[in-house]
């Protein structure tokens, strides 16, 4: 596929950005980070304090109510709704709540960002179990979620993220529910995928991992944003 | 193109709004084909009427007036004068007057008694074989005949035909106004099973977009959902319909074989027309479903 991976510059950057859902109080205010090329940023900050709100401004299913967020150095809000697919196929997101669909099973699930970007059942054959079975989902390739552990859904939700090898990588809080040797294990494919060039921003309570990974943090508290500190 | 049993990201399988489509199709394929079956039949039968008439004219003379001997014989003068121009007429063929038996014959079937027709004073038919291609000129024979032999008429049969064409014009026309109203509503099925399944599968949908996925995407899935829901009622209700037009064809042909109507079957183009429909159905509510989906959610995000 022939990606525009911006080698360098940002693959994110909110200016002045503020988000209030309807009437309400600004969750967001002012915000203003860049996430530069083959950078892995944690995203912490006490619950409530908007860190999923911020990641949904990132993968376009919110829009600010003021300022600018770029994504791959095109102003969303000026993209055209035709050009939003080829935008989200470069991101891949852990979604705090999984957003599984329970009726395909696990192959299918993880399948899905290659077939809506327009790939054959080889590609998928050959990708799919390979990673399911480096997540250590192999045995429960056919089965749907419903059926799975919450740390089981986790591990699909996430090779649903990476199948395709994004450009930037989403993962909003993506070891709430497995212990830490799987969450350790977890990172360390972020890590790799980074070290491929994948941007990453992962959103965590998590703090055995925040100290043992030495990556720079952004820190919501308040609905502003301090850091990105090291 | 995805067709038949092909996985879905979307559980439309199991859709309760959508499972009666093929229950709604059915009787719209049928009355289509029907429509369509018998336009063609119609026309088929039109064709052969003019076919059949096309050879032929009818000079009528009125009968003269006078007591029934006079009348007769006079009558029978005005024939002769009239066999004589037409026979003369080049394009004509042949001209024989009708005897009063033949007459009699012809009539009877509407009025009966045929010693009471003896008494009346009917007019006298010539009937008169013409060249299809080279025919007389109609008109001018007409004026000629008017001139010469008081209470001559040429029927050439074209003014019932071009009735009869007329009707069967306004028939197919009728035809083609179901097939336009059951296609609407065809399609208003399919437009209001799409978006409530749109509705159901709200969810889905949003995660598939999230993960990247076109409105086209989307909208193909409902399409090859609809496509085969189409399909399914389409030959149901081909299948409703395969007992009427054999039976008409099997009816035409054993029980009014070489009579007024003729053969009613359906000629091998109108079966294919027939067949085709099932899938002119499905093809409806694929590019419907379709639209459907790309118009909900343009709106939708
Ligand atoms: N869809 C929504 N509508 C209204 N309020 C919301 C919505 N999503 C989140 N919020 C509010 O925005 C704030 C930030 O939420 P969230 O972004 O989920 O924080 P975090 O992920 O850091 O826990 C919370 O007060 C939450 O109640
Ligand atoms: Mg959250």
């Amino acid at each position: 596929m022939g990606r525009k991976t911006p080698r360098h510059g940002n693959v994110v950057q909110f200016d002045s950005v503020g988000l209030r859902y309807d009437h309400g109080p600004e969750i967001l205010q002012d915000i203003n980070f860049a996430l530069p090329a083959g950078s892995f940023h944690f995203l912490t900050g006490p619950s409530g304090a908007g860190k999923s709100s911020l990641l949904r401004l990132i993968y376009l299913a919110q829009k600010p109510s003021r300022g600018r967020v770029t994504l791959f150095g095109r102003d969303t809000l000026l993209a055209r709704r035709y050009e939003l697919p080829a935008l989200r196929r470069r991101v891949g997101v852990v979604f705090q709540e999984f957003k599984l669909l329970d009726h395909l099973s696990t192959l299918d699930n993880v399948a899905l960002p290659l077939r809506v970007a327009g790939a054959g059942e080889a590609e998928v054959q050959k990708f799919v179990p390979d990673l399911l079975d480096w997540v250590g989902l192999s045995e429960h390739i056919h089965a749907k979620p419903p059926t799975l552990s919450g740390g089981q859904k986790q591990r699909v939700a996430i090779a649903r993220a990476v199948i395709a090898r994004p450009d930037l990588l989403l993962a909003d809080e993506p070891t709430g529910n497995v212990d830490d040797d799987i969450a350790m294990r977890l990172m360390y494919l972020f890590e790799e995928l980074n070290k491929l060039g994948t941007t990453v921003l992962v959103a965590t309570h998590n703090h055995s991992l925040i100290s043992r990974l030495q990556h720079p943090r952004l820190h919501l508290e308040n609905g502003a944003l301090l850091g990105p500190e090291p | 193109m995805i067709l038949f049993g092909a996985r879905s990201d979307l559980p439309l399988k199991n859709d309760a709004t959508s499972r009666f489509l093929p229950w709604l199709i059915a009787p719209m394929v049928f009355l289509c084909s029907i429509a369509l079956a018998g336009t063609i039949i119609l026309h088929g039968m039109i064709g052969r009427w003019d076919r059949d008439v096309s050879g032929t004219l009818t000079v009528e003379i009125a009968a003269a007036p006078g007591d029934a001997q006079t009348s007769a014989e006079r009558t029978r003068a005005k024939v002769e004068a009239a066999i004589k121009i037409l026979s003369d007429t080049p394009g004509v063929i042949q001209a024989r007057a009708l005897s009063q038996d033949q007459l009699s014959a012809l009539l009877a079937p509407w009025l009966g008694n045929t010693d009471l027709l003896r008494e009346m004073p009917l007019p006298a038919l010539i009937d008169v074989t013409i060249r299809p291609e080279h025919g007389p000129d109609l008109d001018a024979l007409a004026a000629q005949l008017d001139k010469a032999v008081q209470g001559a008429s040429i029927d050439d049969h074209r003014v019932w035909l071009s009735r009869l064409i007329g009707l069967s014009r306004a028939i197919a026309g009728l035809a083609v106004a179901v097939v336009v109203i059951i296609a609407g509503a065809t399609s208003a099925t399919v437009i209001y099973a799409t978006r409530t399944g749109m509705a159901v599968h709200r969810e889905v949908i949003d995660v598939l977009h999230l993960i990247g996925a076109t409105d086209d995407y989307i909208a193909r899935q409902f399409a090859d959902r609809a496509f085969t829901l189409g399909l399914k009622g389409g030959v149901l209700g081909l299948l409703l319909n395969i007992p009427i037009l054999g039976g008409l064809g099997f009816f035409g042909l054993h029980r009014l074989q070489g009579g007024f109507l003729g053969d009613l079957s359906l000629p091998f183009f109108g079966w294919i027309g027939v067949v085709v429909l099932p899938v002119a159905a499905a093809a409806l509510a694929m590019l419907t479903a379709r639209l459907t989906v790309h118009a909900t959610l343009a709106r939708m995000v």
